[in-house]
């Protein structure tokens, strides 16, 4: 099961709303590389790892992920707080805003709902930890593609920790998949 | 909203919190570090008593840290999505 703690991994204080990078950054909430899809992927794929500390290092990046969803959540949160509707139908978000006023919703940049289908959950620990550590370099091609899009340096600081997050994460994945980790096979 | 010494903690709070997610991440791939293991057991200690003190000064973290007696303190904790809490 899980605790709230009540922070934020990293903090996230927004002074100049952006609607328009809101709508690039809440690619990271539920777009195809996203951390809503890191968190379920991880999270998924747990109960079906036949070695503990596999298991274990999946529950512990994926819970770490859903402090990232929130961290994202906050960035969009912020980035679109009390826009005027000039605001709104000038930088394009009117598109979002008719469904969804200023409400978070999983979806990728170009408006494609979260979909199950962004990640998968094999039963196969190679084929697994081969898609997690893939799934991490894409995240953090991402987080790459948003930096170029970024003035702000309260909006760059968060997206440079969960970037740095995303090589982490590759870097345990990796080591999971070396025999003198992965040796005890739950019985 | 939250005094200057209130943000402060919670800063200290997250750099050293920072330092237990990485590292429980690394012992769970290299888990007979010991002088990893070390590392964890000091850190966690500061940890757990920063955690306990910002939480009897300012706002519960936890809700095992959230004993009440007036009001829920809990509940009327700031929201951290707000951001400047």
């Amino acid at each position: 099961m899980w605790s709230y703690e009540r922070r934020l991994q990293f903090p996230v204080n927004i002074k100049e709303p952006n609607a328009q990078l809101a709508q690039a950054i809440i690619s990271q909430f539920g777009g195809p590389d996203g951390e809503l899809a890191a968190s379920m992927r991880y999270l998924s794929q747990k109960f079906a790892t036949p070695y503990k500390e596999v298991a274990g290092l999946l529950n512990d990046i994926g819970t770490e992920e859903l402090g990232h969803l929130e961290i994202i959540g906050a960035i969009v949160f912020q980035l679109t707080r009390n826009l005027c509707m000039e605001e709104i139908e000038k930088s394009g978000f009117d598109k979002y805003y008719v469904d969804h006023t200023l409400g978070i919703w999983p979806q990728a940049a170009g408006g494609i709902p979260f979909n199950a289908c962004e990640f998968q959950s094999k039963g196969d620990i190679i084929t697994d930890l081969f898609e997690d550590m893939a799934a991490e370099q894409k995240a953090r091609s991402t987080y790459d593609n948003i930096l170029r899009l970024v003035d702000d340096p309260d909006v760059c600081a968060p997206i440079r920790f969960l970037r740095e997050r995303e090589i982490v994460h590759f870097q345990r994945f990796g080591e999971a998949d070396r025999e003198d980790c992965s040796k005890s096979a739950i019985t | 909203m939250l005094s200057q010494e209130g943000m402060r903690m919670l800063n200290d709070i997250s750099i050293v919190d920072f330092v237990l997610v990485d590292l429980s991440l690394y012992l769970d791939t290299h888990p007979f570090d010991q002088e990893a293991m070390e590392y964890f057991n000091h850190y966690v200690r500061i940890k757990n008593k920063m955690s306990r003190d910002f939480s009897m000064r300012f706002f519960p973290l936890t809700t095992d840290q959230a004993e009440s007696k007036k009001e829920w303190r809990w509940g009327t904790a700031p929201l951290p999505w707000e951001g400047e809490c």
